[in-house]
């Protein structure tokens, strides 16, 4: 079977999953934007004086954009772990799916179609109701949900490929609690990275979201090179390759036994 | 014409798992239209062999056509042809019945409409007509099974691996299983099924072959089996556990000891029993009845095959 159509059956059967259960995922895909960017944006902003640091825009402007990036990689994460492993262990409808043509390979790129077309739609609607409550500085926010899905997607195809290695979840508390956490708070969502003692920066840089976040609040602002700008794309765009390279080869480890 | 065509060629077939030897060195060829068994306890690799077998896991050493094909490098191609149900249900638990049916044809590329109307036939194969848009999750044991195997058959499929189809079922919930096997066979499908119930082998299969250790410890059918390893009845007397069994070799050909009774393998169980009591023995209990798998494994391995 060709690649794209086995990985296409894959998708769809996450798409039948979901014509079920939209409306749960509807409710968080709506409500986390609202909160995020009323307690922080307002009423949290509110309190915080502009800055030449942040281009002297409004807190709830600089903020909106980064916003999108943060949260879609936190939806990516949840996406990436628990539904994941249990595909393999609990469901097991990876292992009934590589009994027909599909073959692993085409099971992970399924699957992280399926990650990233979860995270476009979330960030479309995260991007609607930032506008619709007055935190987009310009039209440029609209570029945000390109970015944060190409973020979301750097972080979880490494992390669809760690969760194809384990036998037990326990390693995604680990996840969350010292990755998942420090990188939505650290990498410039809230404030900028200058902020942060010198030594701390060059981590910063290999996270995917301080890169989506340079990348989705440039454009929104309009201050970002063309330069600077593909190399974020790439450094993503490089990390979501390596993450898929590495999960083919641990679903074929998982799955061919 | 008069050729018979084998759907599943193996030479000298080997699976290792690191260190560990789960299947050594297995010949077997699996005929057009049979139903073909691997008996054997767990831990026997018949699993590893059904495995390789559907094209999923690799071999480790000697030959195998499945279709003709090799699975090493056909995998997909032969998969196409392949209708697997795995020994633990891996069912869409949060889709419907049909859903399930549906999303499974699509796997093996099938258009939408064909889909349709495939789901529609199975459910009733399976009798679950009436269950067709019902969640998956909240169904019997039974019911899930037997909506596998009717997934199964998605692609119309010329072979048809079963893994422990009954594991864990009622008798009632195995009969019916049975029966929709039976008309599989009837339709002319290849069954492969592997068990570790003699009675599912004898009622199901063809030819069979009884795996221990990762071997061949023995190949026929079960009449066939029956009539080479062992006598055609068994009388089978229960003593006081912990008592003292006596010793009866001269009554019988064979005499099997088990922790709680002795299997006296004989032609003519009454005869025997009639000696035994004449000669002072008296058991608990006394059952005469005919050979089974269960003694040609018996007398195969030293070990039973349920414990």
């Amino acid at each position: 079977m060709h690649t794209f159509k086995g990985s296409w059956f894959t998708f769809e059967k996450f798409w039948t999953w979901y014509r079920r259960n939209w409306r749960s995922t509807a409710v968080s895909s709506f409500l986390t934007p609202v909160l995020f960017l009323l307690a922080l944006g307002f009423g949290f902003g509110s309190q915080v004086q502009s800055t030449a640091l942040i281009g002297g825009v409004s807190y709830l402007e600089y903020l909106a954009p980064a916003l999108v990036v943060v949260t879609a990689i936190q939806g990516a994460t949840f996406e990436s772990t628990y539904p994941v492993l249990s595909q393999f262990m609990w469901q097991k409808s990876f292992i009934a799916m590589v009994a027909t043509p599909i073959t692993p390979a085409q099971v992970l790129y399924g699957q992280m179609m399926w990650v990233g077309s979860q995270l476009a739609v979330r960030s479309v609607v995260f991007v609607i109701i930032a506008v619709v409550l007055g935190a987009a500085a310009g039209p440029g926010i609209l570029l945000s949900v390109v970015f944060a899905t190409l973020a979301a997607l750097a972080f979880s195809a490494p992390l669809v490929a760690y969760s194809a290695t384990l036998e037990k979840p326990d390693g995604f508390t680990t996840i969350f609690r010292f990755v998942l956490m420090p990188m939505t708070l650290f990498t410039g969502a809230f404030f900028p990275v200058s902020q942060l003692p010198d030594w701390l920066v060059p981590l910063v840089w290999l996270t995917p979201s301080w890169h989506g976040i340079e990348l989705a609040r440039g454009t929104t602002f309009g201050t970002i090179g063309l330069l600077p700008a593909l190399g974020h794309i790439a450094y993503l765009a490089a990390l979501t390759a390596g993450g898929i390279a590495l999960g083919v080869k641990f679903f074929n480890r998982r799955l061919a036994v | 014409m008069g050729r018979v065509e084998n759907l599943v060629e193996a030479k000298a077939l080997t699976k290792h798992f690191g260190t560990f030897e789960a299947v050594r060195g297995i010949d077997v060829e699996v005929r057009k239209g049979e139903a073909f068994g691997f008996l054997g306890p767990n831990g026997a690799g018949k699993s590893s062999t059904m495995r390789m077998i559907s094209c999923v896991s690799g071999r480790t050493g000697g030959e195998l056509k499945v279709l003709g094909m090799d699975p090493g490098t056909d995998g997909p191609r032969i998969r196409a042809r392949l209708g697997v149900v795995p020994q633990l249900d891996n069912l869409d638990t949060e889709l419907t019945v049909r859903q399930n049916l549906q999303i499974y044809g699509r796997y093996f590329g099938m258009s939408r409409q064909k889909c349709r109307e495939k789901a529609a036939e199975l459910l009733e194969f399976a009798q679950l007509s009436d269950r067709a848009d019902h969640e998956v999750e909240p169904l019997s044991g039974g019911m899930k099974r037997r909506l596998t195997i009717a997934r199964s058959l998605v692609n119309d499929p010329e072979l048809l691996l079963l893994d422990e189809p009954t594991t864990g079922l009622d008798p009632q919930a195995r009969h019916l299983l049975w029966d929709r096997l039976f008309r599989l066979k009837q339709d002319g499908v290849t069954l492969i099924i592997t068990t570790h119930y003699m009675d599912e082998a004898e009622q199901l299969c063809d030819r069979l072959v009884v795996m221990d250790g990762g071997r061949i410890a023995a190949e026929g059918s079960p009449s066939e089996l029956i009539g080479r390893y062992s006598t055609r009845e068994v009388l089978e007397l229960r003593f006081q556990p912990g008592a003292e069994k006596p010793d009866l070799e001269r009554f019988a050909e064979r005499v099997e000891v088990l922790p709680d009774r002795l299997l006296l393998y004989t032609q003519d169980g009454e005869h025997t029993l009639a000696k035994v009591h004449e000669h002072g023995v008296r058991p608990v209990q006394s059952l005469v009845r005919r050979s089974s798998l269960e003694d040609v494994f018996l007398r195969l391995t030293g070990r039973t095959l349920v414990d």
